[in-house]
């Protein structure tokens, strides 16, 4: 850990006390992508292939015409298996001159859309992008165009689903992928503290223990420590069992304060105040009795079984000078560590942004009013906040007109769906992003919706059930989300490649790249 | 196999595992055919869940719906968090009032010494503002107005009831008549003095006779209240405008059914005739004189609120009463057909008790609305749309400099 600190502190220390106190060995995980394939029997495909048993011969014509290998015939068997349908590339392969079924010499395939592409998903994550994001995590890649998967945007009709990149017919420079930079610096103040720079722009949101599984705490933590980013504890503690990743989690001091001492404060090198969340603006936590086991009950101090709240507001703030007040506390307990802000998306968000920076903190986290991945209620996920998009640009612009933009690094949350959400993101203003929803996606959620009932996720991913944690392995839980990550940072790369710009950071701001389906689009001058 | 099974959570758990890979999981059609446009088949389920619960629909994974839409869904309520402009914080849930007024509130008191010497007007205050309107005729069932007036009574509301349906409380009338208000279509006849005197709202049909209609309901019980229901037609917004002028207490507009205007070539949605009589009222220096009351195309307790933000001092609903009997909206009733839902059949219980529930469930969302907001009087909700940011207003704050103008639809 001495090494850690020096490494780490050798541009600016000038602080006297190293509060900090990480003793424990910390945990590594290498950046290999490797397959982590499903951890269900049967894949949901967009496209179903139907064989009528009477009419097939088992000619075999469609097993040797499909380079999908859809169809299966194992040896010694004299019928075909079920076929492979989540293999399948659809009408796509007419084109291709490989569609078994105008090739099928009996007429004893069909073929049809999968009804369970209506019931899989939502207006903003489409059953398609929840496909393409499981085959992300599965291969550490975009899937094929050939598969038909739109993950680019979703059905939502509006926000980032209606704006597009203006990507030039040739970029104005050529670059190789290699060249272009996608790492993040989260210390913009130059104050003496750690200058901490991230490879993505992204890092994990905050799913306490409690809300979601310790499996799946520590499936984001080991992501974040491969890809040099940052996970989030969240609300509900910190565990010991986390210790090995205190270098890459930050530690929530939230309204309920659970589990929030002085030690878990001095492990990290971020902590975060969060005011607020997206997918209950306004309203606080709220943890369901059935998901307050043994295990969170201790961790939070409290009693089995019961529901938590988290107030709202922070009953010791009401202006920004007592939210300078809470920097400053935490400021002197740990001398290293870099404060995080995570506010909601109201009206006034603009003026709360730069109260903040203001008030000392390193990075905005905007968290707009439709995101969230924990239990809410619906009132408050549909109708309270501003969306992000929105956010982002106001906070933007504000903070530049303010003479402040540079000194902070502006966070965006609550609706970032997939790597061209996040490029969309920043080009509007945002310096990078935090993710939630989609590292659950990786893991298999479906988004029933179902976090808070009873034992909590059906999936296995947003539980403490003894029975159902135990459904995901660690391994491959890691696994997921570091793929998903990669396949992320691929297409972003691609995105920055075909605009000509060397870094994200080239990016930020670039609304001019923008265009919106609904708009004129024809402003010469940007003026952000 | 379709996913037809109430308990079913969508999770596809069962599916994914299947060791024959023989299930399929898709939507219910039936559930798929329930309402309207307006009234959606999400709308409806959530009414049945909570008429069934009383508790506030909670789910996970965050909003999954469309980005915004029409009517009340083209905007946000506001929160606040580091800083409070009204310095107005909820230290908790119980100290939020949702209690409003129906009346005129006068705008100043004239003392002599000690005592009040100015006339005070009629008042009166419910617990949420929330006011029960007739169910519409092609919906109607007879069985229904007990079991409406009972809910009233239980949730300390008033529901608005044709004058003629008199009789039917006569029998209870100490408990049941304060929470009625009798409608009175023109050239409809008046109950017994008796029974109107237990009465303190009366809501009468927009006509030429307006005063003297009013007239002669205070003649005959001085301390009533009088509402004038204007339909929001063409020219509604106008009339209810020239009847604040006319010093009317009580203005109810209405539009239809889906908060439309009614029988206009381009009509305006509720929320948006809301907010120009109040802004009328305001510049006429009249505001406080009037009770401005909202209806037509409340289905949802964010409507409830965003009605109140628009400018409207409590709004009525009835057909989401109607769907908390587990009603599908269909409308067989009105050709005569059988009621899927068996409405005709319900118990008085069973119908208070939904009804009730619903009313609870909607209260408890306006309060966690205003405890986002950071208001702790729903009477200084009404017209405060710097609690309330609107879908126009955004995309040009934050899109017009980018993209230019909007394209019309």
């Amino acid at each position: 850990m001495a090494e850690f600190l020096e490494t780490d502190c050798k541009l600016e220390e000038i602080l006297p006390e190293k509060t900090r106190k990480t003793r424990t060995p910390q945990f590594q995980q290498a950046r290999t992508i490797r397959p982590a394939l499903p951890r269900y029997r049967n894949e949901i495909s967009k496209y179903i292939i139907l064989r009528d048993e009477e009419k097939c011969a088992a000619c075999g014509q469609c097993m040797a015409m499909c380079p999908q290998g859809v169809h299966v015939k194992k040896p010694g068997y004299k019928y075909f298996a079920l076929p492979k349908s989540h293999l399948c590339f659809g009408p796509k392969c007419e084109a291709k001159g490989c569609y078994c079924i105008t090739a099928c010499p009996r007429g004893a395939l069909r073929i049809q859309e999968n009804p369970m592409m209506k019931a899989l998903g939502d207006y903003r994550w489409p059953a398609a992008m929840i496909l393409a994001t499981w085959k992300m995590a599965e291969r550490g890649e975009v899937p094929s165009a050939d598969y038909g998967y739109e993950f680019e945007t979703g059905d939502s009709g509006g926000g980032f689903d209606r704006i597009r990149f203006k990507f030039p017919g040739k970029p104005p420079i050529e670059l190789g992928k290699d060249e272009i930079d996608t790492s993040l610096e989260l210390n913009r103040r130059h104050d003496g503290r750690p200058r901490i720079r991230i490879d993505v722009p992204w890092y994990g949101g905050g799913m306490s223990f409690g809300s979601v599984s310790n499996t799946t705490q520590l499936s984001k933590a080991r992501a974040a420590v491969a890809w040099n980013t940052f996970s989030c504890t969240g609300e509900g503690g910190f565990m010991e069992r986390m210790r090995p990743y205190d270098d890459h989690m930050i530690t929530q001091v939230a309204t309920g304060l659970f589990g929030v001492r002085e030690e878990t404060i001095q492990r990290v090198r971020i902590v975060e105040f969060k005011y607020a969340q997206g997918a209950k603006p306004g309203l606080g936590g709220h943890l369901l009795g059935d998901k307050n086991t043994e295990a969170v009950a201790k961790m939070r101090e409290t009693v089995i079984g019961i529901s938590l709240f988290s107030p709202f507001p922070f009953h010791s703030v009401y202006s920004i000078e007592d939210h300078m007040k809470h920097i400053d506390w935490v400021k002197h307990i740990n001398r290293r560590a870099l404060i995080s802000t995570k506010v909601s998306t109201p009206n006034d968000v603009d003026m709360v942004a730069v109260g903040s920076y203001s008030a000392g903190t390193h990075i905005i986290h905007l968290d707009g009013g439709y995101g969230g991945t924990g239990a809410a209620p619906d009132i408050a996920k549909k109708n309270i906040a501003m969306p992000i998009e929105y956010a982002i640009s106001k906070v933007h612009n504000f903070l530049t007109d303010e003479g402040a933009r540079d000194q902070v690094t502006l966070m965006a949350s609550g609706g970032i769906r997939n790597p061209c959400d996040v490029a969309k993101a920043i080009a509007l203003g945002a310096d990078g992003v935090v993710i939630g929803t989609a590292e659950l996606v990786a893991l298999g959620c479906v988004r029933c919706g179902r976090c808070s009932t009873g034992r909590g996720c059906p999936r296995s991913i947003a539980t403490t059930d003894k029975m159902l944690v135990p459904k995901i392995n660690l391994e491959w839980g890691a696994q997921r989300i570091i793929n998903m990550y990669n396949a992320w940072r691929n297409e972003l790369v691609s995105i920055l490649q075909r605009l000509g710009l060397r870094s994200v950071s080239e990016l930020r701001g670039r609304s001019d790249l923008l265009m919106h389906l609904d708009y004129t689009n024809d402003v010469v001058e940007h003026k952000s | 196999m379709d996913a037809l099974f109430f308990d079913c959570m969508g999770c596809f758990s069962c599916v994914q595992d299947c060791t024959k890979n023989l299930l399929c999981l898709s939507i219910n059609p039936e559930y798929e055919k329930l309402g309207n446009s307006y009234w959606t088949p999400e709308i409806i389920q959530t009414t049945w869940a909570q008429a069934e619960t009383a508790k506030i629909p909670v789910s996970g994974a965050g909003y999954g719906g469309k980005f915004s839409g029409e009517g009340f869904d083209s905007m946000w309520t506001d929160m606040s968090e580091i800083v409070r402009p009204t310095r107005d914080g909820i230290h908790g849930r119980e100290y939020i009032s949702s209690a409003v007024d129906i009346g005129q509130k006068p705008a100043f008191l004239a003392t002599s010494g000690d005592e009040v010497v100015s006339s005070l007007p009629p008042i009166l205050s419910i617990p949420m503002p929330l006011i029960i309107d007739r169910i519409p005729e092609k919906y109607s069932l007879p069985k229904l107005d007990a079991v409406i007036a009972e809910t009233a009574v239980k949730t300390d509301l008033i529901a608005i009831m044709d004058s003629q349906k008199w009789p039917l409380f006569e029998k209870d009338a100490e408990k049941v008549l304060p929470h009625i208000a009798f409608y009175f279509a023109s050239g409809a006849g008046m109950p017994p003095g008796d029974i109107l005197k237990e009465t303190r709202l009366a809501e009468i049909q927009d006509d030429q006779d307006v005063k003297s209609r009013i007239r002669e309901l205070k003649q005959i019980h001085p301390g009533i209240i009088v509402s004038v229901r204007v339909e929001l037609t063409a020219d509604g917004m106008q009339r209810a405008i020239e009847l604040a002028d006319g010093d009317v207490e009580v203005i109810h507009i209405v539009a239809d059914m889906n908060g439309r205007q009614i029988g206009a070539e381009s009509p305006l949605f509720i929320k948006d005739m809301t907010r120009k009589v109040h802004k009328a009222l305001i510049e006429k220096g009249k505001r406080d004189n009037v009770t401005l009351i909202a209806g037509g195309g409340i289905a949802l307790p964010e409507h409830l609120a965003k009605g109140v933000l628009c400018g409207a001092d409590l709004v009525s609903i009835e057909l989401p009463l109607l769907v908390g009997l587990e009603c599908h909206l269909c409308q067989r009733c009105e050709e005569g057909s059988a009621c899927p839902a068996r409405i005709q059949e319900i118990s008085f219980d069973y119908g208070v008790g939904r009804m009730t529930n619903l009313i609870g469930a909607w209260h408890d969302q306006l309060i966690e609305l205003m405890g986002a907001m950071g208001m702790r009087d729903a009477r200084r909700l009404r017209g405060d749309v710097g609690r309330a940011m609107f879908f126009e207003q955004l995309e040009e704050e934050a899109f017009g400099r980018i993209f230019g103008n909007r394209l019309q639809a």
